[in-house]
Order: structure tokens, then sequence, then C-alpha cells
């Protein structure tokens, strides 16, 4: 244990250095944050790599790996959500979209013996970073489909349109064979930066960094992928408050606030509403890559309506939407939930059974009641959520407009 | 006694406030129009006495019972109707129908009353099988004040009856209210058209600014430089 | 307004008027029309017969029947409510699963010949319906007149007919697993000959009577009663319907019991025709959307004569196209809809 932990709480030290230096207290330099961050960041790295026993911190790892997919897709929900006002119950046809995107995109074709039982349309056996831009792009190019004819309708269109859309990418991705081998899995999705944990160990790193990867067996990979992921969470979260900071941004927020009086000002009502849902969808094309490098084998069942749709919804509400830092608590919080429910039912399955002999066996449809009881709740009772909208001030306004 | 006694009346949309202690009367049997400019608060006052909006501050009796705050169905019952301005008619219901939902509150038959209304409206007893929707301003008009007498009320709101009508329907409508009013109907109206209602009312309140400014017979009104001065102009 | 006004003066841009033909009643009909000769020549293309194509018309009207059921009560609610009712396809399912569970209770018959279905399920139909309706009652009891009463936007509303949907689909989940199954196994169901070489099942023509007597109980509900017209008139205008006296509370009770009602009729005639699993009703959502959409929100023969669309033009396409895509089929009906007349076929010009 002692000999890869350094390597692993290396990998670990990112989100937390990223977490620690957010916390700090703004007045700083940003250079003193960054450095206080990565020290504390990657001592509690340490601390926490060297305390928490392998079996439990491995659960955690892959805990944290899904949560921040889904924290990828609750802020590509919030973009949408959040800051437009759009309602979108087809995040799963942009997941799934992604998803098998960036999983064309980086396999390759199967040949020979394989070739009997795969089939895909193509395979370029690119690089991971063009699988998750080619993922983005797919994405994205079907919101700029979908949401052209459809958003300037009334919100209940468009709802109900998403939803079509997420069933009908879902139907071609399990019928068309040709396509990406539906309704068999697609498999073979490479790991990104796997040579880490291989003991080739990866040609381009130089000699000291390899040397402190090497103690990295193919099992700690997920470590590896963790760094990955909450990278991805890392970019999109600074992108998207960047963002709605923006001129643009601004125009986002008037939009929603007051669309009559946004168009009598000229803005671009239709348009601007079409970029935030497009840019919400590349968002939710990034998840889906994320997810399909983290599974290595996908198939149409990963993305039904109630794992890729409803439950990102409740995580945004649950976090408060309408913040970029409500998506993200929402989705770890619901993922803690669930996950946590899972747990639960599985110490009550004497109890279910006692009940019914069919009932243990049904026990995830138990934690889908559950969360199903918390969104109407939420709603009902509490629906800022838990942190609720952001209130703030653009950068450069400084009482200009508002 | 007043049929309706509005006193200190101010209300308002969110935080804006529109009437500011607001007083007015209205005597059986009479016809009390509210004049004032544009953006003066009249459509706001009858909104109020409806309980289409809650008051803020002040009274409203029906009789001698408060009815300020309580919602229009239970206000439907007393014996008040209201004719709104726009959107007063049920498009997809045929003329007959509209009569109907008029009398929802009762539960006998409602064939008398859709008689009584059709004596009174005899274009509409022609047109009774038509869509409402497919008819012309005036006869909407005349669908949605019918609506509003078929529960024979004590009391009934006209909200610019004459709004967007050729001033030959304008005639017609007020020669009907004139005719409601001659079978016992109060009639408390907002109106636009300040001449031609003055010449209708028993009592008139010129509304400026959320409150009352003068308030007088119709026809000494109709001569008071003083309403002139304030917006008489048609 | 500087703009609208600049327009008024010049008179309509020229794509405003195309606009306004292609956005006219007849251009739909020719639409769906052109639509299904298309659907004809692409089958004919793949050498169907026109005997196989006249046997899928008619089994998509019958189809048509099932999706009115459903139809119908979704565009009640809609109209009435405002509030597109995303849980409908499970109170359908709901339905359906209930009277599966009616039926372990029940001694089973012997099938009414030539149907295949016994006396039993016929009295399940009867004390199903009024229970889905009472479902669809307390959902808006517990929780939408509560967002009403706050004033919600209408989205969140939908949001939570949303979580009603998975709450429903849950307990089904939970009572009887994710296995297809049926109400009666091991029974034959022949098809007999109809006219022209078309064959149907007894069963579908049943259910095809059966939507179309319950449909007209609701045509007779909707004209001849007090209050069908108070749910047409608030449908037209809740606030005009308040202001006559109508007793809103009591419109949106009957709109869901019926709505509900006939949702869990539709449940049970579709289970029946094909079979159950727990995301049917889901599935038939889109179907259902559609048929209102294209019928006009609110308007209850609009959603039959919009279902009939959507089930004929279903049907058809799977004459060369994999059944899967059924609601794929109707999904693209809807979008030609929303591009070129969102208001529907019975709706005014220009408004949605």
């Amino acid at each position: 244990m002692g000999e890869a932990s350094l390597a692993k709480s290396l990998l670990l030290a990112l989100p937390l250095w990223f977490l620690v230096a957010r916390a700090l207290p703004a007045r700083l330099p940003w250079l003193a944050r960054a450095a206080l961050g990565a020290a504390a960041g990657w001592a509690a790295a340490l601390a926490v790599t060297l305390v928490v026993p392998s079996g439990l911190m491995a659960y955690l790892v892959s805990f944290a790996i899904v949560g921040s997919i889904y924290a990828v897709l609750a802020l590509g929900l919030n973009v949408q959500w959040g800051y437009t006002g759009l309602f979108n119950i087809g995040i799963a046809a942009f997941f799934a979209l992604g998803a098998f995107t960036s999983a064309l995109v980086t396999t390759s074709m199967p040949s020979g013996a394989a070739a009997a039982f795969s089939q895909q349309a193509f395979g370029l056996g690119a690089p991971f970073l063009a699988g998750v831009l080619a993922a983005g792009a797919a994405a994205g190019l079907l919101a700029l489909l979908v949401g052209g004819p459809t958003l300037r309708l009334r919100e209940d269109y468009l709802a109900i349109a998403t939803i079509g859309i997420a069933e009908l990418v879902r139907l071609v991705f399990q019928n068309e064979r040709w396509l990406a081998n539906g309704p068999q899995p697609l498999r073979g999705i490479p790991q990104p930066l796997a040579c880490l944990v291989r003991d080739a160990g990866c040609g381009w790193l130089p000699a000291p960094l390899a040397a402190l990867f090497d103690p990295l067996a193919p099992r700690d990979y997920p470590y590896v992928y963790l760094a990955i992921a909450t990278l991805f969470v890392i970019v999109v979260y600074l992108v998207l408050e960047r963002a709605i900071r923006s001129p643009w941004g601004r125009v986002l927020r008037a939009v929603r606030e007051d669309e009559a009086a946004a168009a009598m000002v000229g803005k671009n009502v239709a348009r601007v509403r079409l970029q935030a849902f497009v840019v919400g969808a590349v968002i939710m094309g990034l998840g889906g890559a994320l997810y399909a490098h983290y599974m290595i084998a996908i198939d149409y069942t990963h993305f039904d309506a109630l794992y890729a749709t409803f439950l990102v919804w409740v995580m945004l509400m649950l976090g408060g939407s309408g913040n970029n830092r409500g998506a993200i608590l929402g989705a770890f919080a619901l993922w803690g939930v669930w996950t946590g429910a899972a747990f639960v039912v599985d110490l009550a399955r004497p109890l279910l059974a006692a009940i019914s002999s069919d009932l243990p066996a049904r026990g995830p449809y138990l934690r889908l009641l559950l969360i199903a009881l918390l969104m109407l709740f939420i709603l009902l009772y509490r629906p800022k959520g838990l942190i609720g909208e952001e209130r703030f001030v653009s950068r450069d306004s400084q009482g200009q407009d508002g | 006694m007043a049929l309706l006694t509005v006193e200190g009346l101010t209300t308002g949309y969110g935080e804006m406030e529109v009437l500011r202690s607001l007083s007015l009367r209205v005597e059986p049997g009479r016809i009390v129009s509210i004049i004032g400019p544009n953006g003066a608060g009249k459509s706001t006052a009858m909104k109020a006495v409806f309980g289409l909006l809650k008051p803020w501050q002040g009274s409203i009796r029906f009789g001698e019972r408060e009815i300020g705050g309580l919602s229009p169905d239970r206000i439907v019952r007393l014996g008040m109707c209201y004719v709104p301005q726009t959107d007063n008619v049920f498009p997809s219901l045929t003329v007959e129908e509209n009569l109907e939902m008029g009398a929802f509150v009762l539960s006998g038959p409602t064939k008398e009353r859709k008689e009584r209304v059709y004596e009174l409206f005899p274009r509409l007893a022609e047109r009774r099988r038509q869509r409402a929707g497919k008819m012309s301003g005036g006869e909407r008009q005349m669908v949605a004040m019918g609506r509003a007498l078929m529960l024979d009320p004590k009391l009934l709101l006209l909200d610019e009856p004459s709004a967007g009508l050729a001033p030959l329907l304008v005639d017609l409508i007020f020669e009907k209210v004139r005719d409601i009013n001659a079978a016992g109907v109060a009639v408390l109206m907002v109106e636009q058209n300040a001449r031609k209602s003055l010449e209708l009312a028993d009592h008139a309140y010129v509304l400026v600014g959320g409150s009352n400014a003068i308030d007088g017979a119709g026809r000494d009104l109709l001569g008071d430089p003083e309403v002139g001065r304030l917006y008489l102009g048609g | 307004m500087a703009r609208a006004l600049a327009r008024r003066a010049v008179g309509p841009r020229p794509s405003a008027r195309l606009r306004r033909v292609l956005g006219s009643r007849t251009a739909l009909v020719a639409l769906l029309a052109l639509l299904l000769l298309t659907l004809w020549w692409l089958a004919a293309s793949q050498g169907v017969t026109g005997q196989r194509l006249l046997s899928l018309a008619v089994r998509g009207a019958l189809l048509g029947g099932i999706l009115a059921l459903g139809a119908i009560g979704l565009t009640l609610i809609f109209g009435v409510l405002r509030i597109p009712n995303f849980a409908h396809g499970d109170l359908m399912t709901w339905g359906a699963y209930l009277a599966l569970f009616g039926l372990t209770l029940l001694p089973a018959g012997p099938p009414l010949a030539p149907f295949s279905f016994g006396a039993e399920l016929l009295v399940l139909l009867v004390l199903v319906m009024p229970l889905v309706g009472l479902t669809g009652y307390l959902l808006d009891r517990l929780v939408f007149r509560r967002l009403r009463a706050r004033r919600a936007p209408s989205v969140i509303l939908a949001m939570a007919a949303l979580g009603g949907a998975f709450l429903l689909r849950s307990v089904i989940y939970l009572g009887w697993g994710a296995d297809f199954r049926n109400f009666y196994t091991g029974r034959p169901r022949p098809a007999v000959e109809l006219f022209a070489g078309i064959r149907v099942r007894p069963d579908q023509l049943f259910i095809l009577g059966l939507a179309l007597l319950l449909i007209f109980l609701v045509y007779l509900l909707l004209e001849r009663t007090k209050m069908g017209k108070a749910m047409r008139a608030t449908a037209d205008n809740a606030d005009l319907a308040r202001i006559s006296g109508i007793d809103t509370e009591s419109v949106i009770r009957w709109t869901w019991l019926i709505g509900g009602g006939l949702a869990g009729a539709g449940g049970v005639m579709f289970a029946l025709d094909t079979q159950l699993r727990p995301e049917m009703g889901w599935w038939l959502m889109l179907p259902l959307f559609s048929s209102v959409i294209l019928g006009t929100i609110g308007h209850a023969y609009g959603a039959l004569l919009g279902a009939l669309v959507i089930g004929v033009v279903w049907q058809m396409s799977t004459a060369f196209l994999n059944p899967a895509y059924g609601p794929g089929v109707a999904f693209v009906v809807l979008i030609l809809v929303l591009l070129f007349r969102p208001q529907g076929i019975f709706g005014k010009p220009g408004g949605t």
C-alpha cells in the first residue's frame, strides 16, 4: 500500500487542490491561493490515501468518478434550465450521443474474428481528446437541429419534443446494428492515460515522473480516471462561471428575467436561447464521453430516461438550479443518496423478503420510489434546493446596467 | 342603505399602488359611472370590488356585508355579477351555453332565465346555437352581459362596455344598459366614453391618480368645467 | 413594439404571408395526406402489397381508438389545467396493472367467445377506470393544487407531473417487476377475416367498439351535462369561468377523474391487445402528445382525430420500418405540426 500511495495521493490531490483553493478567502492573491491550495490539497490527499483502507478507498474513488460525470451533466442542464429556463427532458439523447460518438471515434474497427460479433459504423482509433471533442460537437449539432424549430415554441412543447428526441436516439442505438452494435454493447473503448498504470509506462513521460507512477498497478487506474474526471468538472465549471458573468451571460439572464423587455432592447431572444441550448448540450456530450471511457463498454440500456434524465433533473433541483456550485453539489449529494439507499435497501433485505419473496430483487425500484418522492418534496417544500439561485453582479457592470 | 359601499380602498398590483383611499357608493337600482383618464385605476377599482384583487386597506360592503377579499364565486352568489372588458365570452361554447355558464351556481333549470335574456337581446335569440367565438364584437358584448344577467343580480359591474365598438353599437349597448336598469338592476360602470356614460349615469365619480377627484349627478358633471379640465374629450 | 409598429406600416412581409399560407388548416391536411402517400409509396417500393397496406391502415384505426382514449384524457387535462400531464402514460400503465392485480383476485372465467377474455375483465374494466381516475385526482390534490395555490409557473407543474410519472412507475416496478406480462396466457387469439382479405382479431374489434362507446359517452358528457360544459368553458378561459361563478376546483376534480378513467381504460385495452410492461405508458406518451397537439390542445374531438391519424401513420410505417420506431414516426408528425401549424387542426391561426 505504501509504495503506490504517493502516486495515488498526487492524483487525488487535483480535486482537493481545487476545492481548498476555492474555499480560501478571495482576498488573497490567486497565486497564494493556488500554492496554498496545492500544498494543503496534497497533504489532505496523502493523509486520506494512507489512512483509509484500500477497499473503502476504491469505493470512494468510483463514487467520485460517477459523481463527477453526473456533475458535468448537471452543469450542462443548469445552462439550459437554470440560466435560460429551457425545460429539456431529453438529456439522455445528448448524453448517449456524446458517449457513442466518443466511443466510435476512439475505437478501431473490429477485425478478424471480432468482426463477426461486433459492428460499428466507423472506428477512427483516435486519441481520447479527439473523442471528447467529437462527442461535444455531435451533441451540439443535435441540439442545433432540434432546437432550431422547437425553441421558439412554448416550454411545454420543447419538453415534449425533447422526450421524443431522447426516445428516438435510444431507439436508433438499440436497433441499428451497423451503427454501434446495437443492441449489443460496444466494447473496447480505450482508457485515457492507462499507460500510467501499466508496467511499460508512458513513453512521453520524463523519467523522474515515470518513476513516480511506476508503483501503480492496473487496478489503481480509477485514481487516474478520477483525476481526469474532476479535471473535466473543474474546467467546465470555470468556463461556465466566466461565461455567465460575460456580456453573453448577461443577455441570457436578461432573457430569462423578462423576455419581452429583452426583446424590446433588441436582443435576439431566439438566438440566445438556441446558443444556451447548444452549449448545455455540448457539455452533456462531454459528460457522455467521460462516461463511455469509464465504462469501456456501453449500450442503449445505459441511457434510459430514468438514470440519464430524471436523476440529473433531481440532482439539479436538489442542489439549486441557477447555481453552478449547486449543480455539482446536487450531483454528488443525490448520487450519495442513491448509493446510500442501495446500502439501506440491502440491509433491509430480510424485511423485504418477509413482505414478499419478489421484493429483494426489486430493491433498485425502491430507490426510484425514494427519488421520485424526493423530487416531489423538493418541488413542494424547497424549490430553491440546497443552495438556491446565485445572485450576482457581472464582472464589468459596475452600475452600468442591471 | 346603499347597495355597495366602498370606503378608503387602497390596493394595487404587486408592490405598485394603484388606488389610494377610494370611496364610492351605489344606491339600489341606480346607474353609477366611474370615469377618468387612462391609468387612473378605474378597472382596478372594479376588480377589487369583485374580488379579483385583494384590498390592502379600506372596506367594501355589499349591503351590510363586508366582501373585501372574498373570492368571485362567493360574491356572485351574493348577487353581484361582473362583465370583464376583454375575453368576456367562452369562444368555443355556443351563445346558449355561455348563458348557461352564467347560471352555474344554480341547480335548477335555466330555461326561463335564458328566455328573459333573449327578450332583452333578441339578436342573441336568433343566434343562440352559434359559437360565441365567431360573433362580432357587439354581439359578444351582448353575450357577455347576458351571461352576467342570468343570476338576476342586484348589481351589475360593467368594465368598459363600449370598448372597441362602432358608435352605432355603442348607442345600442348603452340603450341595453338603460333597459337592464329599468328592470331594477343597479349598474356600476367603468367607461372611457365619458360623455355617453355621464348622460346615462345617475351618479358618477371621476377618478384621477387612484382616488376620487369629483363626484356628482351624471348630468351635472357633464356641464362641469372642472371635469372638462380634468380630462373630458371623450 | 417599435418593430411591430413598423411592420404594420409596411404590411406583412412575404415570409409572413408564406407562413400564413403554410399554417392554414388546408395546408396541414394536405401535408398529412402527402405524408400518407409517401408512406404508401415507400411501402409499395419495398414490395408490400396493397392488401397488406389496407390491413395496416385498418389496424392503425384500431390502434387509433386505443390512443384516443389516452389522448382525450390528456387533452382535457391539458386544456383545463394547462399542464402537459407527463404522468398520463404511467396512469395508463397503472390501469393495466391494476386490472392484472384484479385478475389474480377474481376467478378467471371461460373466455367469452370469440374474444380471448372472460367476463371478469369487463368487470375489472368498470372497477379500474374510477380507480385510475381517483389516482389522478389524488395526484392533483396532493401536489398540483398546492403548486397552483402558490402560483407556481406551469413548468414547475410539468416537472411535478414528471415526478408523479416516475413515482407511479416505481410502484409498478415494485409490485410486479420489470418483466413482460399478459392478462391471459395460453389462449389462442386467431384472426378473422373482415373483408377484402383484411384480418383482425376479434379482441381488436371489441377494443375499437369500446373506445367508440367511451368516446361517445365523453361526447355526451361534454355536450349535454353542466359539468361537461363547465369543463369546456374552463378550458376556454379559466378566469372567466371563475368570474361566472364556476367552481373551478370541482371542474379540475372531474377533469382528473374522467381523464384518469379514460387513461385507465386505454391502458387495459392496450395491454389486452399487446402485453403489459412497466414502460408501456411512457412509450405511448409520444404518440399521445402528437395526437393531442395535432388535434389542438383542449379539443376532445381533435384528440380523437389526431389519434386516428397517428395510429394509421404508425401502423403503415411498419410496412417498411422496424416496428420499434413507431413512436419515432409519431414524433416526426409532431415536429411537422409544430413547424407548420403548432396550434393544431382546430386551433386559431397565429396562436398556440
